[in-house]
């Protein structure tokens, strides 16, 4: 490089490199001196970092994973502890909750709002999903803050159902029925499935027409008796819905009972036990069984 | 002059129009093969999308090969400009596509039953989403940084564009692949990896496109008539590389056949975990950072024209960077099946960024000195100045949430939501958008842009919808993230999942109304470009071309 005249520029008083670049110019600034500062505390800080918590990975041959740092943390370890310290501090709480009975749980007020925290807390993470925020239901899913119960709305029903769960055949245990899909399957004539509809209308206190209504009696009195029973009110101890009222699982218009019939629904529900522990179990079922409709 | 020079003199290592033809009618036929022996219906559609466009491309190099008698389209004397062009128009087009699809799923995730559509299955949040994050990164950015670079790369080497036909071939082949990758979500083809969706045949397509860019990038800066490489060039060559580099390694995968879609990985659980957030921060760290500063580095100093703050500065921050950020991925696996040491590494380099990725922000915010009132009269500096605004204030966030403290209540949440966007629309879109703005009355010969007033509109909605979009997520992932790890006085979970879901309606609505906002911005600086390109109001009038110039004082000793 030969010597050549500083270029200086106006602005800054500062000298460029002396190089242009489609008209670009570069400054010749040093570097800021806080710029430096923090960049320099950071290595500093990292590497201070390193000796205390678990960093360098070692070779293989020199007898262990890597250095573990001056604290000794391990993550694997603080989770044990902070689940170990959870449990302990329910444990009291848990085996007093899975000895008591209804009346016990409603009485002892601590107990019953640690069963209900408990439950709900479970409710969320586990029931919610299908069920909704707190138990308000969605269509072919039931409603749990309501009185109306397919199965058994005791204490110890509710807990049944949620152990073994709801057509869940791996569970020999489970609450099982099921209807047969009429049209589907061909047991009935499309137009028998149509009359049987004015029919569960006629029952359900809405309008229909009458002369199917008369057509479906004697299909009714054949076919539906058996499960819903003649009035139409249904079996708790089958799990057959009461068709009378106004409340339906899977919708009550004229094309939802229609496709009920035809198809069936046979929804399934999993058993829980094995899945979530004792006390979670009876937790929750305290806690479905608080939602509004529970039984004695 | 070199008008008269024909084609086979031209310069330079590009293949003849025959030769190109004979090569895309050999892609052609091996798709057709592809196509007739699909072993799934979504290869059989892309490759007829291969076949197509294949055959239209061998149409048009045909009756454009016709055009050529008088002139030599490769003349030396003059910069390659047309291809910039199209990389604007289609880094708009992708834009636009992009920001529309992510306002479709911000109101999906505000009004789930407003915009659910189980008739079309295609438009499911899970479909659309990675084409709303690939239709911003990929297609806008990359067509952006593939625009700008062999924008830049002539102008500051005074060369044109090295490799004849191939710069085509790059634009062309990057697009196919974005259309592919595209085409691909929206069917299913998947290969479920984050911002690396796209399945073993358009990972290779991309490759072999890949290649040819840095080759074109290199052979123009080997032919540079400038003694020294200029700063921005740097960083284009760091991204180029390195984004090979990541996309290689990352799309390591053994695909069922070669006749179907599916492929599955070379890695598996926490090694491929970290392959994938290598790859993941680096696509942040040398596309989105690298890639951009290179943008920032030309335009500022081009725009405001004042000298570069500080050449050292330029150096000490380009090789801090580029060492450093390699290394931050593991931040992205904290308290994961990431052994913890692993986890320390990615921490400890991600706090180790700060300081090399504000070097980038002082060197641009610091080229005004001299010209701070630009500031005040030109939006388009407003506009990237303001962008570097955003990217001081993500690269501190970024190291910040890389301490494993703070990452244990950001993580998973719309903190990180808010940290990317601030970064992508503030850093990235805002740096984009004045770029573009400068180019497109260069590349037009327009002596200013259509309507400065527009810009204003533009800078003013778009600041205000990254604002509301990133201040919603904020307050929403710090809530979310607080609701999770809320304990009752039971020892219990306070909040179940879906309650948290709940909680952030407001939020989400805000958020939508923000990217509303962000997307009127651009399609206002739509409207104002094609009016500017049509020489219409403030536009009106034509530059003259001139030819590269000559330079005989800094010409290298040869």
């Amino acid at each position: 490089m030969t010597d050549h005249k500083p270029d200086i520029d106006e602005v800054s008083g500062v000298e460029t490199t002396g190089h242009s670049w489609d008209g670009i110019k570069e400054l010749n600034t040093p570097l800021p001196r806080w710029w430096l500062f923090i960049l320099y505390s950071t290595i500093v800080w990292a590497v201070i970092y390193m000796i205390f918590m678990p960093a360098i990975p070692a070779l293989p041959g020199m007898g262990y994973t890597n250095t573990l740092g001056l604290r000794g943390h391990s993550d694997r370890a603080l989770v044990a502890q902070d689940i170990a310290k959870l449990h302990t501090e329910r444990n009291a709480a848990s085996a007093k909750l899975l000895g008591a009975s209804l009346s016990q749980i409603e009485t002892d007020l601590d107990l019953q709002q640690f069963a209900l925290a408990m439950g709900e807390s479970a409710f969320g993470d586990n029931c919610a999903t299908c069920h909704g925020a707190g138990g308000r239901g969605a269509k072919g899913y039931p409603m749990l803050a309501d009185d109306v119960w397919l199965w058994d709305g005791t204490l110890t029903g509710i807990e049944t159902t949620i152990r073994h769960g709801i057509r869940h055949m791996e569970d020999p245990a489970t609450r099982l029925n099921a209807m047969p899909a009429f049209g589907r399957d061909g047991l009935l004539a499309t137009s028998e499935i149509d009359d049987l509809v004015q029919y569960v209308l006629n029952i359900s206190g809405r309008e229909a027409a009458a002369d199917a209504v008369n057509r479906a009696a004697p299909v009714f009195a054949q076919q539906c008796v058996v499960c819903h029973g003649a009035d139409g009110k249904g079996n708790r101890a089958l799990g057959a819905p009461n068709l009378t009222d106004r409340d339906w699982l899977f919708g009550g218009e004229p094309r939802d009972i229609q496709q009920t019939i035809f198809n069936a629904r046979n929804a399934h529900m999993p058993a829980w036990q094995g899945r979530l522990d004792d006390a979670t179990i009876k937790s929750l079922a305290v806690y479905v069984h608080s939602l509004g409709g529970g039984e004695k | 002059m070199s008008a008269n020079t024909t084609l086979n003199e031209r310069p330079g290592w590009g293949f003849s129009i025959g030769t190109v033809s004979l090569l895309v009618g050999a892609v052609a036929f091996g798709v057709l093969m592809i196509a007739a022996n699909a072993a799934d219906p979504m290869m059989a559609a892309h490759a007829w999308i291969f076949f197509f466009l294949a055959v239209t491309g061998l149409l048009v190099t045909g009756l454009w090969a016709g055009t050529l008698q008088k002139r030599n389209p490769f003349d030396p004397a003059f910069y390659e400009d047309t291809i910039v062009k199209f990389g604007v128009v289609a880094a708009m087009f992708w834009g636009i596509a992009g920001f529309l699809v992510g306002l479709i799923i911000a109101l999906q995730l505000t009004f789930p039953n407003l915009f659910y559509f189980p008739d079309f299955g295609w438009t499911n949040f899970g479909r659309l989403r990675p084409l709303h994050t690939s239709a911003v990164i990929f297609a806008f950015g990359g067509n952006v940084l593939i625009a700008t670079s062999f924008y830049v790369v002539q102008r500051t080497c005074r060369t044109r564009l090295a490799g004849g036909l191939w710069p085509w071939f790059v634009f062309w082949g990057y697009n196919l692949f974005i259309c592919i990758a595209g085409t691909g979500y929206l069917l299913g083809v998947t290969q479920s990896k984050e911002y690396a969706e796209p399945e073993w045949y358009a990972d290779l397509w991309l490759t072999i496109v890949w290649v040819a860019y840095l080759l074109v990038f290199l052979g123009t800066l080997w032919k540079r008539k400038e003694p020294h490489i200029y700063v921005a060039n740097w960083f284009y060559l760091s991204f180029i590389v390195t984004i090979a580099m990541l996309h290689i390694v990352n799309n390591l995968a053994i695909p069922v056949s070669l006749t179907g879609s599916k492929s599955y990985q070379l890695f598996a659980g926490v090694q491929d975990a970290l392959t994938q957030w290598w790859y993941g921060h680096n696509a942040v760290g040398f596309f989105l950072t690298t890639g951009f500063l290179a943008i920032m580095y030309y335009f500022i100093p081009k725009r405001v024209n004042r000298p570069v703050y500080s050449y050292r500065l330029s150096i000490v921050h380009f090789w801090s960077l580029i060492f450093i950020y390699i290394w931050a991925g593991p931040h992205h696996l904290h308290y994961t099946a990431l052994p913890q040491w692993a986890q320390t590494l990615g921490m400890v380099f991600s706090v180790m960024l700060w300081m090399p990725s504000w070097g980038g922000m002082i060197n641009g915010v610091m080229t005004l000195s001299g010209a701070w009132d630009k500031l005040r009269t030109d939006p388009v500096v407003r506009m990237m100045i303001v962008a570097l605004a955003f990217y001081g204030m993500s690269t501190f966030e970024g190291p910040l949430m890389s301490v494993r403290a703070v990452n244990s209540l950001s993580h998973y949440t719309e903190w990180g939501i808010a940290h990317v966007h601030s970064g992508s629309m503030g850093w990235v879109g805002f740096i984009s958008f004045g770029a573009i703005y400068c180019l497109v009355p260069w590349l037009w010969k327009r002596p200013a842009l259509y309507s400065k007033a527009l810009v204003e509109w533009h800078f003013w909605l778009a600041t205000l919808g990254i604002l509301f979009y990133i201040v919603a997520m904020y307050v929403a992932g710090i809530m979310e993230g607080f609701m999770w790890r809320a304990y009752n006085e039971f020892g219990f979970l306070e909040y179940a999942f879906i309650e948290t879901v709940k909680a952030k309606h407001i939020m989400y609505a805000v958020r939508a109304g923000g990217g509303t906002l962000f997307l009127l911005g651009a399609l206002l600086m739509a409207y104002n470009l094609v009016r500017t390109a049509l020489g219409h109001g403030e536009a009106r009038g034509d530059v003259e071309t001139t030819p590269i110039a000559h330079n005989p004082a800094l010409q290298p000793a040869e």
